[in-house]
C-alpha cells in the first residue's frame, strides 16, 4: 500500500506532466515566442496546432455559455442507448448460441466474418436507413458493442463449471431456472469483465457517427470547426471528449465494484 | 428394512467423441443396494469409477445397461429424492452463503418467509450463523463444505450421495466435518452412499463398507459390515481394537486392487 504522502507527490508529478505538455505546446505554437525554425511563416504553427490558451478559452466559453451541454447530452444518450441495446442483444444471442450447438456451428463462419469486418464502414448504410439523427449513431455503436458482449457471453456460458451446473440440477433447478440462476449470472460476470471495452466502443460509435454526418453532438462540433479550419475548436472538442470518456470510465469502475462484489480480488480472498 | 436405492447390474461404457471405435468401460455389471437409514461407504483405488457409480445413482449419468431403483421405483432423469455432495466446489460463486443454502427452496418456489426461516436455521446448524452474507470466495474450504452440506440437507432428501466430500480438507478440519456429518445424520438417519478412497474414513463413518475392484470394468468385490457401536467419534474410534482388526481385514482385500490401479496409472 502506498503511503498518503507519496500518493500526494504522485498527483503533483502527474499535474506537472500536464502543465509541461501544455507549456511546451504554448511555447512552440504561439507566434512570436520562439523564432520560426520549421515553418517559414511564424503564424503557421498556430494554424496547424492551435494555441492552448485559445483552446481553453473556447472550452470555457462552451461551458459558461451553455452551448456544449446540448451536444454532450446527445452524445451521452447515443452512447447509453448503443451500450444498452448492444449488451442486451449480445447477451441474448450469446446465451442462445452457446446452448444451441447446431445453430452455433452453422452460423460460426458468418459471425467470424461480421466480427472481422471493419464495421465503421457500415455508417453510410445506417445513414441511409436511419437518417442523420440519433438512430444511425446508436446503430453504429450497437454493431461495435454487440460483438464484444456476444463473444464474452458465449465464452461465459460455455465455461460454466459443470459441477455447479450438476449441483443446481440436483437441487431441483428446471431448465428455465438453470438459465436464470446459473447461465445468466455466469455470463453477466463476463459482460462486466468487458464493461470498460463495451462502454468505450459505444462512445466511439456515437462520436464517429456524429463526425461522419449529423446536426448535433460533440462529434458534429468538431466536424463543423474542421470545415472552417478552426483548429482551436477542434482541439477543444477533442479535450472535452477525452474528459468525458474519463468520466464514463470512472462511472463504469464504480458500477463494477458494486456489481461484482462476489468476485475475489487479489489479496481479498479468504478474509474471515 | 426396505431398500432406499439399488443399482442393478450397472454397466457404463464411454465412447471417445472423436473416434467412435474407442471404448472405455468404467463400470461393468455392478450392483449395490442401500437400505433405509443405512450408511454405506464405497472404497476403491483412484480412478476406478466410484464417481461414475454415484452419478448413475444421482441420475446425472445414464448407464449403458442396468437399472436404478429408488424406493422400489425405476429412476428416470434426475433423482429428486437424493442430495449430492460434490468433491469439488459446487457453490454458486455469485450467491452468498445464505442464498446458496436456500437455492433449492427457491427452485421449489417456497414462500419468502419460510425460506428465510429455514435458511437461518440451517446456517446455524452448520455453525455459520453470522456468515450468511459472505460469498464463497470469502469463506475457508471447511466453511464452504458446510454451506454445501446445508444446501443439500435443507431439502431433506431421504438419500444422500457423497463423492469424496472431505478429500480436499486438511486432516483436522476433516475430522471435525466427519463428526458433524455423523451428528447430523444420526438425527434422522438418512440413507447414505459415501464414496472415498480413504479406508479409515470409510470404516469410521459407515455401517457397511463396499470395496470396488480397480478399473476399468469396476465392480464390487467385497462387503464388510462395520459392527462398531454408535455414537462414534471418528478420531477416537480409530484407536479401538475392533477398528484395527476391520482395517487389516479390508485392507488385505483391497491391497491387490490398489496396486493394480497404481500400476495402470503409471503406464
Amino acid at each position: 500500500m502506498r503511503s498518503n504522502g507519496s500518493s500526494v507527490a504522485l498527483r503533483v508529478w502527474q499535474a506537472l506532466v500536464l502543465l509541461a505538455v501544455f507549456g511546451a505546446w504554448h511555447v512552440l505554437a504561439v507566434p512570436g515566442i520562439l523564432p520560426p525554425f520549421y515553418f517559414d511563416d511564424p503564424n503557421k504553427a498556430a494554424f496547424f496546432f492551435g494555441e492552448p490558451l485559445k483552446v481553453l478559452e473556447r472550452i470555457g466559453a462552451w461551458f459558461l455559455g451553455g452551448d456544449i451541454y446540448r451536444h454532450l447530452w446527445v452524445t451521452l444518450i447515443e452512447t447509453l442507448l448503443a451500450f444498452v441495446a448492444g449488451t442486451a442483444s449480445g447477451v441474448a444471442i450469446g446465451i442462445w448460441l452457446a446452448l444451441a450447438p447446431t445453430a452455433s456451428a452453422i452460423l460460426d463462419p458468418y459471425i467470424k466474418a461480421l466480427n472481422a469486418m471493419p464495421r465503421v464502414i457500415l455508417a453510410p448504410i445506417f445513414f441511409v436507413w436511419f437518417g442523420l439523427g440519433m438512430a444511425s449513431k446508436v446503430a453504429l455503436g450497437v454493431t461495435l458493442v454487440f460483438f464484444i458482449v456476444f463473444f464474452n457471453v458465449y465464452q461465459g456460458v460455455r465455461e460454466v463449471s459443470p459441477v455447479v451446473l450438476a449441483n443446481a440440477r440436483m437441487l431441483g433447478a428446471s431448465r428455465r431456472q438453470l438459465l436464470r440462476y446459473v447461465y445468466l449470472p455466469s455470463a453477466m460476470s463476463w459482460v462486466f469483465a468487458s464493461l470498460h471495452n463495451s462502454v468505450g466502443l459505444a462512445f466511439v460509435g456515437a462520436v464517429v457517427g456524429e463526425y461522419l454526418g449529423s446536426a448535433e453532438g460533440v462529434g458534429y462540433l468538431i466536424h463543423q470547426a474542421e470545415g472552417v479550419f478552426d483548429i482551436n475548436t477542434v482541439f477543444a472538442g477533442i479535450l472535452v471528449l477525452t474528459a468525458f470518456a474519463l468520466v464514463l470510465d470512472w462511472v463504469v469502475t464504480v458500477a463494477e465494484a458494486r456489481l461484482m462484489v462476489w468476485q475475489p480480488r487479489s489479496g481479498e480472498t479468504e478474509r474471515i | 428394512m426396505s431398500t432406499a436405492i439399488s443399482l442393478e447390474n450397472i454397466t457404463c461404457t464411454f465412447v471417445a467423441r472423436d473416434d467412435r471405435s474407442r471404448h472405455y468401460t468404467a463400470v461393468r455389471e455392478a450392483s449395490l443396494a442401500v437400505a433405509e437409514g443405512e450408511f454405506v461407504s464405497v472404497v476403491g483405488p483412484t480412478g476406478c469409477g466410484k464417481s461414475t457409480l454415484l452419478n448413475v445413482a444421482a441420475g446425472l449419468l445414464q448407464p449403458s445397461a442396468g437399472s436404478v431403483r429408488v424406493f422400489g421405483e425405476p429412476l428416470a432423469g434426475i433423482n429428486a429424492r437424493a442430495g449430492y455432495l460434490f468433491q469439488t466446489d459446487a457453490l454458486m460463486p455469485w450467491r452468498n452463503a445464505f442464498d446458496n443454502i436456500t437455492a433449492g427452496l427457491e427452485f421449489r418456489g417456497l414462500g419468502r418467509e419460510e425460506t428465510r426461516r429455514r435458511g437461518e436455521d440451517w446456517l446455524r446448524r452448520v455453525g455459520l450463523g453470522g456468515f450468511g452474507d459472505r460469498y464463497p470466495h470469502q469463506l475457508s474450504g471447511g466453511m464452504r463444505k458446510r454451506v454445501a452440506l446445508a444446501q443439500m440437507l435443507i431439502l431433506d432428501p431421504p438419500i444422500l450421495l457423497m463423492d469424496e466430500p472431505f478429500s480436499a480438507l486438511d486432516v483436522q478440519t476433516r475430522q471435525l466435518m466427519e463428526n458433524e456429518l455423523l451428528e447430523l445424520w444420526s438425527a434422522d438417519r438418512k440413507s447414505v452412499v459415501f464414496i472415498t478412497h480413504d479406508l479409515e474414513e470409510a470404516i469410521a463413518l459407515s455401517d457397511r463398507v463396499v470395496v470396488l475392484s480397480a478399473g476399468p470394468e469396476t465392480r464390487p468385490i467385497g462387503e464388510y459390515s462395520i459392527d462398531i457401536d454408535r455414537p462414534r467419534d471418528v478420531a477416537e474410534v480409530r484407536l479401538t481394537p475392533r477398528f484395527l482388526e476391520l482395517h487389516a481385514q479390508i485392507w488385505h482385500a483391497m491391497k491387490d486392487e490398489v496396486l493394480k490401479g497404481y500400476a495402470q496409472q503409471r503406464q
